[in-house]
């Protein structure tokens, strides 16, 4: 992985519902505070340089989470919240360029919530790992059962996990390494 | 540019001020994981103050999402200021590594040694 032109970064991508735990599972394995923003102009200004002549161009602000691994002294892992909400899906877009993989968090209690985001990675090709986000209040389920509900294919892993553990966290992340490596290896 | 009335609870800043109100980078495939480095050259610059900070900051290698972070900008300002650096040859932007199988392979192991 060494580089004559210094270190390089990979990157895997969070997505979910909204208050599914995205922050918190990126909180516990990153080294750095995860928050950063990005202004996009209205629609009224897209692909327009120069704002002359344009009195209505405003910027919509737009935050979204994101966290350092630092793997060995050569290589970085990033990890990117993707904001919720799927107005936000062109951000999407930027963050996801490139990822080595993605992570859609999902809350048994509001299952639905994950659905623009496992559509959104399952069309893209990238590859992909369900994980089932463990709240405190008990509830039961069966991953067969998340399975059957969300109509996923045999080549998305499920599993559950802790987003505030960090050793939860980092076998998620290996999963989603180990799907690259099985689409990766199939590919050859 | 129409005048906007400030803000009682403090000043309003346009977020691409700073880059002379550009917002499409010079170098448009600055990924957002992409590492940026400042090179020696960057030491007898004459940056502008922004520039500057970018460039101090990257003394040690940064991503573009964490200089934006860091400065305080949208992602998109960060995204301007830095590409002028690369096209004036005073930063680097590192490579996206091939993800092959070797270098998948590599990553799980560095992934479970965590």
């Amino acid at each position: 992985m060494r580089s004559d032109r210094g270190p390089a970064s990979v990157k895997i991508v969070i997505g979910g519902g909204f208050g599914v735990g995205k922050t918190t599972l990126i909180g516990a394995i990153s080294e750095i505070e995860p928050l950063a923003t990005d202004a996009v102009m209205t629609q009224a200004s897209l692909g327009v340089d120069d704002s002359a002549g344009l009195p209505d161009k405003t910027t919509t602000t737009v935050a979204f989470d994101f966290g350092r691994v630092t793997l060995d002294p050569w290589l970085v892992l990033y990890l990117f919240g993707t904001p919720g909400q799927e107005r936000f899906s062109f951000l999407w877009d930027d963050l996801s360029e490139g990822a080595l993989g993605a992570v859609v968090l999902a809350d048994t209690r509001r299952i639905e919530d994950c659905f623009p985001a496992l559509d959104y990675f399952e069309s893209r090709g990238t590859p992909l790992v369900l994980a089932v986000n463990r709240f405190d209040d008990g509830t039961r389920f069966d991953l067969g059962e998340v399975r059957e509900a969300l109509d996923l294919t045999d080549d998305v892993p499920i599993v559950s996990c802790d987003a505030r553990s960090r050793a939860s966290v980092k076998q998620v992340l290996g999963a989603v390494v180990e799907v690259a490596i099985g689409q990766r290896a199939r590919a050859i | 540019m129409t005048r906007h009335a400030l803000p009682d609870d403090g000043p309003f800043i346009r977020p691409f001020l700073v880059t002379a109100g550009r917002t499409r980078p010079v170098q448009p495939t600055l990924r957002v994981d992409a590492l940026i480095s400042t090179l020696p050259a960057a030491a007898s610059a004459r940056l502008a103050f922004e520039a500057k900070r970018v460039a101090d900051l990257c003394r040690s290698p940064k991503s573009v999402a964490e200089v934006a972070t860091a400065i305080d900008v949208p992602l998109g300002v960060a995204r301007v200021l830095i590409a002028d650096l690369v096209a004036a040859g005073l930063v680097a932007c590192g490579p996206a590594p091939e993800l092959d199988l070797p270098a998948l392979e590599r990553i799980r192991e560095l992934v479970h040694a965590l």
